[in-house]
């Protein structure tokens, strides 16, 4: 039986039939439960890493900066500036001197050198607390340099890694607002046909590129993608898109509302994971033009590249048939995705789990979950053993802190985070997401591990 | 050879460049000091680190090191929320490490403090001693011990002997003198620390390894999750410190600080040995020397064998080496012993940088540079910004490094050798060898291979033979 800590025992529950109470979650995490989340900081990072041809400047001591260097997948078609890591490197006399002159040193040395389209600055958990004003020095540098500089308010302590997310949504108005004023005031800001923005879709190993060139051929042009192989001249045009498509809601809603709220632009959830939901995001944006055409042009697309995916994936199918899953991801969203694209592949969710999932989010999982799903919020190591183990799962989702704990209890595993280097989005993603599972669960290696089901004393198969 | 080979250029230093320095660290060559503290808790058995502090340090520490071990490492947070760090993190310490007392049932937890306890002036040893004063008497009760590692204050090394100085300071205990011997390798990798169990003990000697991780992050597949992988010195063995009848610490450049050999001198009057790093000839000979003498016996006959196949190797492959240079970077006291090896080997380390500053890193190549040589050129303080501009200027043969450098090799042409932390962009990291003649040799067959492969690679006929 998987160890809980008392103060968790809501945060987890079991599909059994009776009617449940909403599973709690949204809080801090317990002090010593070894969470998987990270922080504020890692929540800013993350959204706003994508943008290419901005300098991302992490003010603080080195540790932020270098752990959060060029670790993601997320693709650049251009300029690749974000994958430097920035930092002002505070020492012991800044700390108590305060950072402020050295951040105006670092930012106008850096801005000078590599000429960026923007800069975001990151406050990171010592800047308050010593006393910087980052926002009075990026105005200044702003002024003088000529270009927007953004203060990102991330200090790791303050909240969790949906606060994080927040601030990066409010750093991304500030760019969004004063090109929106700008175009209004010269009389630009007319809505763009067939437009949309990708909210939430990171351009991990070219997912972005996939997804575009779906719309594309359906007719609907993708101004900006936020943040995936993003520019800032994109995002200062976005502005002007017919419609907002959230894919990583947990991180975008936030973002959607706002440009909803000042821009009048609508927004729809959408998730590129998984054959049905692929296509119902396609189904979605050609129902809200309302033009027959496109419907037509989306039907014709999911027909196209069905026809070709739905052979080899029965063929993955027969392979997976009744096997068992865990799934632990960051955002609940992408759980729901999940389940469903095993589910086209044989494969049962015994347990499900998010760091940041919301009560709708859990109930909507806890209703197209099978009857016996484990299903968690903020989970820790032990855990998820305890878990594995009680679940009989063959497979583990998940991103690289959850890898091991597979590994060692001999269950497969398949990286569905942002460092992976394997697009899993769309049509095509789905193949490479089979072919993925299939790879580690079907591998000859789990027979020999002592905790397998399958093995003799002898240590053959029985 | 494939072609002959050209003679050596004449080495000279590169022209001062037109760039500006920055003072920004673009691309650091250096990990925060929490992370070093974090790694000696887990060569502890039973040993559980716990961050005082945010939660995203716990969490992209443990990312870090799980990508270059391919382990389990769970590390603790207290999770400071705005509350906590306005009124102090005294409830959330004490609620955490009472949460990992009860799940992780650990022998030890090693509290390392980080930038934000650390600024907002937490007094953790007190508060420490107040939770021991409350909890001590209960059943099974952990050695708790607390390292000060605020990021702002150098490197991933300075905390990683921050942790080694916290214990030896917290747990060790005078006595009648034994005859173990108090080892204190430094941040070297999981294969090295077991292979340094077996030097001592083929001289019969029996060390306690502090910390040794060679089981803790490098073990076997378990048929039950453990909350704490097995392995590591035990807290009985860190207690008897210092009764021990010598400490031996490996680094030139840990040498000329404070250091865990000379607090059991002067607490225990423990009689220490201050060595290199001992990778390749002379340094390995200085260790097996010192073996020798404290143990009064003589080099084993294996151990002689592998000197003599190092060096049989050293021959066999001097004409691929002889005049190669090399830029290495990375944790200081590493690339000091990397550095001696090289100069042993016929190529030449142009450049020997760190992220660290130490203020000694010349000092120290000069001292393992010979006599009728110009010692490398030492850089403290280098990003790889930096460090790439140096590599072109140079256009060195080799780096030797981490992976970080991937994309200056990549950019440059240069085939990158990997040692150090991180590797997370090969296998095996936790397995790649370094220390002793047999670990001198897998470096040595690395270096060689690497220089044969681009040769191989880059010439026209493509030869299978050479």
């Amino acid at each position: 039986m998987a160890a809980i800590l008392p103060e968790r025992k809501d945060q987890v529950q079991r599909k059994d039939g009776q009617a449940a109470p909403d599973l709690a979650c949204g809080r801090a995490s317990a002090a010593g439960s070894v969470s998987q989340r990270a922080c504020v900081f890692c929540g800013s990072r993350v959204v706003l890493y994508p943008i290419a041809d901005a300098l991302h400047l992490v003010h603080g001591p080195i540790g932020c900066a270098v752990y959060t260097w060029d670790i993601r997948g997320s693709l650049s078609s251009g300029p690749e500036l974000h994958r430097n890591s920035f930092c002002t490197d505070l020492q012991e006399r800044d700390v108590i001197h305060g950072g402020e002159k050295k951040l105006y040193r670092c930012l106008t040395e850096l801005i000078r050198h590599y000429r960026p389209a923007a800069a975001f600055v990151y406050a990171t958990c010592i800047v308050g607390i010593i006393g910087d004003d980052v926002a009075a020095v990026c105005r200044r540098v702003a002024a003088e340099q000529g270009l927007a500089v953004i203060p990102v308010h991330s200090e790791g302590f303050k909240g969790t890694k949906k606060d994080g997310y927040r601030a990066a949504c409010d750093a991304l108005m500030q760019i969004i607002r004063p090109a929106a004023d700008a175009a209004r005031a010269a009389g630009e800001g007319g809505t763009l046909p067939f437009s949309i923005n990708l909210l939430g879709e990171f351009n991990i190993a070219g997912e972005t590129w996939i997804m575009r060139e779906y719309f594309k051929r359906i007719g609907v042009e993708a101004i900006a993608t936020l943040t995936g192989d993003g520019r800032v001249a994109d995002i200062r045009r976005s502005h002007r898109a017919a419609l907002n498509l959230v894919q990583c809601s947990g991180s975008m809603t936030y973002l959607a509302k706002q440009m909803e709220e000042e821009y009048g632009i609508p927004f729809k959830r959408i998730s590129c994971f998984g054959i049905e939901d692929m296509a119902q995001a396609l189904y979605d944006a050609a129902d809200f033009f309302g033009d027959p055409a496109m419907d037509v042009r989306a039907r014709d697309l999911v027909r196209e590249e069905l026809s070709e995916l739905l052979p080899l994936l029965q063929e993955y199918r027969r392979r997976l048939e009744g096997r068992r899953a865990a799934i632990y991801v960051g955002g609940a969203f992408k759980a729901f995705s999940l389940v469903r694209a095993l589910r086209m592949l044989g494969m049962k969710t015994v347990l499900v789990g998010s760091q940041t999932g919301n009560p709708d989010d859990y109930r909507q999982l806890r209703e197209l979950c099978d009857e016996g799903t484990v299903i968690v919020d903020d989970t820790n190591p032990l855990e998820l053993s305890g878990f594995l183990r009680e679940q009989e799962v063959d497979l583990m989702i998940g991103g690289v802190k959850e890898r091991p704990i597979a590994y060692k209890m001999g269950v497969g595993f398949c990286d569905h985070n942002h460092e992976r280097k394997i697009p899993l989005a769309g049509f095509i993603g789905m193949l490479n997401f089979a072919r993925e599972v299939d790879n580690s669960v079907n591998s000859p290696v789990w027979q020999f591990m002592p905790g397998h089901r399958n093995v003799s004393h002898s240590g053959g198969i029985v | 050879m494939i072609t002959p080979p050209a003679l050596p250029e004449p080495v000279m230093a590169p022209t001062a460049s037109e760039e500006p320095s920055f003072e920004a660290a673009r691309n650091a060559c250096k990990l925060c000091s929490p992370l070093g503290a974090a790694l000696v808790f887990r060569g502890v058995r039973g040993g559980m680190p716990f961050l005082h502090g945010s939660q995203g340090c716990a969490t992209y520490i443990r990312r870090y090191l799980i990508s270059h071990y391919r382990e389990p490492v769970d590390i603790a947070s207290s999770n400071f929320s705005e509350e906590t760090a306005v009124f102090g993190g005294a409830v959330i310490l004490e609620k955490g490490l009472e949460n990992v007392r009860r799940l992780y049932k650990p022998e030890l937890i090693g509290v390392a403090t980080t930038c934000l306890s650390e600024t907002i002036g937490e007094d953790v040893p007190g508060l420490l001693k107040t939770y021991i004063g409350k909890h001590s008497r209960e059943k099974d009760f952990p050695a708790l011990v607390h390292a000060s590692t605020p990021s702002y204050r150098g490197t991933h090394m300075d905390g990683f002997h921050a942790a080694v100085m916290a214990l030896v300071s917290a747990l060790a205990q005078g006595g009648p003198r034994g005859n173990r011997i108090a080892v204190f390798p430094g941040m070297v990798s999981a294969a090295d620390l077991r292979r340094l169990r077996g030097i001592f003990s083929d001289f019969g000697l029996s060390p306690i390894l502090t910390p040794d991780y060679g089981d803790s992050l490098d073990g076997p597949v378990w048929e039950e999750y453990r909350p704490i992988a097995d392995g590591g010195t035990p807290v009985e063995d860190l207690r008897a410190l210092g009764q021990t009848a010598a400490s031996i610490q490996f680094g030139r450049i840990l040498a000329g600080q404070a250091g865990p050999g000379d607090l059991l001198l002067e607490r225990f009057q423990v009689p220490r040995y201050k060595l290199g790093l001992p990778i390749g000839l002379r340094e390995t000979d200085w260790l097996y020397d010192t073996l020798a003498a404290l143990s009064g016996r003589a080099i084993p006959a294996d151990r002689q064998r592998e000197r003599g196949r190092l060096l049989d190797a050293l021959v066999d492959g001097h004409k691929y080496l002889q005049g190669r240079r090399a830029i290495l970077y990375g944790e200081e006291d590493l690339v000091v012993g990397l550095a001696s090896f090289l100069m042993e080997t016929g190529v030449r380390p142009v450049l020997c940088a760190s992220g660290s500053r130490s203020g000694r890193l010349a000092e120290a190549l000069r001292a393992v540079t010979p006599p009728d040589q110009e010692p490398p050129e030492a850089c403290e303080g280098a990003d790889f910004a930096e460090l790439e501009k140096a590599a072109a200027e140079w256009k060195p043969d080799l780096l030797l490094g981490n992976s970080k450098g991937y994309r200056m090799a990549r950019r440059l042409g240069i085939p990158l050798i990997r040692v150090g932390f991180p590797v997370h962009d090969r296998f095996g990291a936790a397995r790649l060898r370094h220390l002793g003649y047999d670990g001198a040799l897998e470096l040595y067959d690395r270096l060689v291979n690497a220089v044969m492969e681009r040769a191989q690679d880059t010439n026209p006929t493509g030869y299978s033979y050479l």
